[in-house]
């Protein structure tokens, strides 16, 4: 396992706003093809960490590698080369309401100019079609649609482009449990589909287990425990048994008193 | 002696932060300009921003342009009347109409009607991760929010101001003869004797920069607006405001570029 390169690779990641550490030396692995799981309370750090990877935050310290190649060392054009190489769903989904359904989905392949506008539209209509969406709902606006019948059109954005990295920022938040369930069934069908490598980050127990083949616990800037996803009920770690249990008592209930 | 070394602090503060301001603004303005010559270019978006400014801007600055002629003209007759000057309301409106008036207030009406509209739609994108997500998705913000609307506003206010001069002529023209009893002929010959190609390209010159104060203010304003709703709201204010001051100032600059003697 030495040898082999992780697809994402962070070291000694930090990132500070203001008088409050939020990153503070991250160090996480995840292989190919593996799906990678980061949970932690809110405000612990996780949207910073997957927006410093996606370079919409620079961090203070520390390197990101993709493939073996530091991004943060890159010339612009390679880096936005391999940045082109990772798709993320939002939080809240984060369409434009500007634009219709079709165009929402297809947007990467118009920025990216691979396709025309006719062909995207219809390509549009296939990624509607993976995430059990009707063609007909490419002509609607964002505003038309369910938060459920967002995160899917969200998620076909996401894998629009065919990603080889795929990222989930909270992808179950706002949803209820079977719509959350739906999502983390297409979002585990898709990264299968696709082959690609995924990192998500979530606080709700049920889709972490659902969507990681292994996990990990951000607490106090770092990475307090990772092993497989099943154990993450059973992990022995008392500030990952605390978050999971969702027990009132342990360390980061003492955190939060003090 | 503490509270006056407390009082320069807070002077030396508010002068670094207004500092720091200009300089954004400014950094902002040459990275949106830059991108109006590196490609690619967003064409389906810049006529979008220039329908909105231009031809849906019209009736505003339509409305504004002739009335202020038709006051013009009022308020010159009645002053010029106390000289037995009365033959200069002609020449009067035109030169106001051409050089400062349409330009001015042109320039003031769509910062009210644009300037908020772009910062309240590109805010709304900031705080809703809109703007994070165009960046994952191969396309620098910049160029596709900032850039077709810059130039949308620097080519669709001139037009906007050659209908405005036009209207504001008429408003005169139309208070003079069927008012105050000008003759149609004599006071069309006035106006097209006091005309000159200066005047009018001044203003038009003007109201490019305008548009592009009024265009770089609403994209910078929403582009930098933090803290969901309410901070869409203090960027669509400040938007405004900042273009407004913005115009007023650059209005007596240009002036003084293109008049001093």
């Amino acid at each position: 396992m030495s040898g082999v390169v992780p697809r994402i690779r962070l070291r000694g990641l930090c990132k500070r706003f203001g008088d409050k550490q939020v990153l503070d030396g991250v160090d996480l692995d995840v292989m190919a093809g593996t799906s990678m799981v980061v949970i932690g309370g809110s405000g612990s750090g996780k949207s910073v960490l997957l927006k410093c990877i996606l370079g919409l935050l620079e961090p203070d310290a520390g390197t990101i590698e993709i493939d073996g190649r530091n991004l943060l060392t890159l010339p612009q054009r390679e880096r936005e080369t391999l940045r082109q190489r990772i798709g993320m769903l939002f939080q809240n989904g984060a369409l434009f309401d500007s634009l219709p359904v079709w165009e929402n989905v297809a947007f990467g392949l118009l920025a990216q100019r691979r396709l025309t506008r006719r062909t995207a539209r219809a390509a549009a209509g296939d990624y509607l079609a993976q995430v059990g969406l009707a063609e007909s709902v490419g002509l609607l606006s964002p505003a038309e649609l369910s938060g459920g019948m967002q995160k899917r059109v969200a998620l076909a954005r996401a894998i629009a482009a065919q990603p080889d990295v795929l990222f989930f920022d909270e992808p179950t938040t706002g949803l209820d449990p079977i719509m959350g369930a739906i999502i983390d069934g297409l979002i585990v069908d898709c990264v299968k589909r696709l082959g690609s490598t995924a990192l998500a980050i979530t606080h709700d127990m049920a889709s972490a287990r659902r969507i990681g083949d292994v996990a990990a616990m951000l607490h106090h800037g770092r990475i307090a425990w990772s092993g497989p996803a099943e154990q993450l009920m059973t992990s022995g770690n008392q500030v990952v048994d605390q978050f999971t249990h969702g027990r009132r008592e342990g360390p980061i209930q003492m955190e939060l008193r003090r | 002696m503490t509270s006056l070394l407390d009082f320069l602090a807070a002077i030396g503060r508010g002068a670094i932060g207004a500092c720091r301001v200009a300089g954004a603004v400014a950094l902002f303005a040459v990275e949106g300009l830059s991108h109006l010559i590196r490609p690619p270019f967003y064409w389906r978006l810049f006529g979008g921003a220039f329908v909105e400014i231009g031809y849906f801007s019209l009736p505003v600055v339509a409305l504004t342009a002739i009335f202020t002629g038709m006051v013009l003209a009022l308020q010159s007759y009645t002053g010029f009347a106390r000289f037995s000057a009365e033959g200069a309301v002609a020449n009067v409106v035109v030169l106001s109409v051409t050089r400062e008036l349409g330009p001015v207030l042109a320039g003031l009406m769509v910062a009210g009607r644009i300037g908020a509209a772009m910062a309240a739609e590109i805010g709304t994108m900031r705080v809703t991760d809109q703007i994070d997500a165009l960046n994952t998705l191969s396309t620098n913000p910049m160029k596709y929010l900032v850039a077709p609307r810059l130039a949308a506003g620097i080519i669709a206010l001139p037009l906007l101001v050659v209908v405005a001069d036009i209207l504001g002529v008429l408003g005169g023209f139309i208070v003079s003869t069927l008012k105050l009893g000008f003759n149609v002929a004599s006071y069309l010959q006035n106006t097209l004797d006091f005309m000159q190609t200066m005047d009018v390209v001044s203003g038009l010159v003007k109201a490019a920069v305008f548009g592009f104060v009024i265009a770089l203010m609403g994209c910078y304003q929403g582009y930098n607006s933090r803290g969901g709703a309410q901070g869409v709201g203090a960027a669509t204010t400040a938007a405004v405001v900042s273009a407004s001051i913005l115009i007023l100032a650059l209005d007596y600059v240009l002036t003084e570029m293109f008049f001093a003697r």
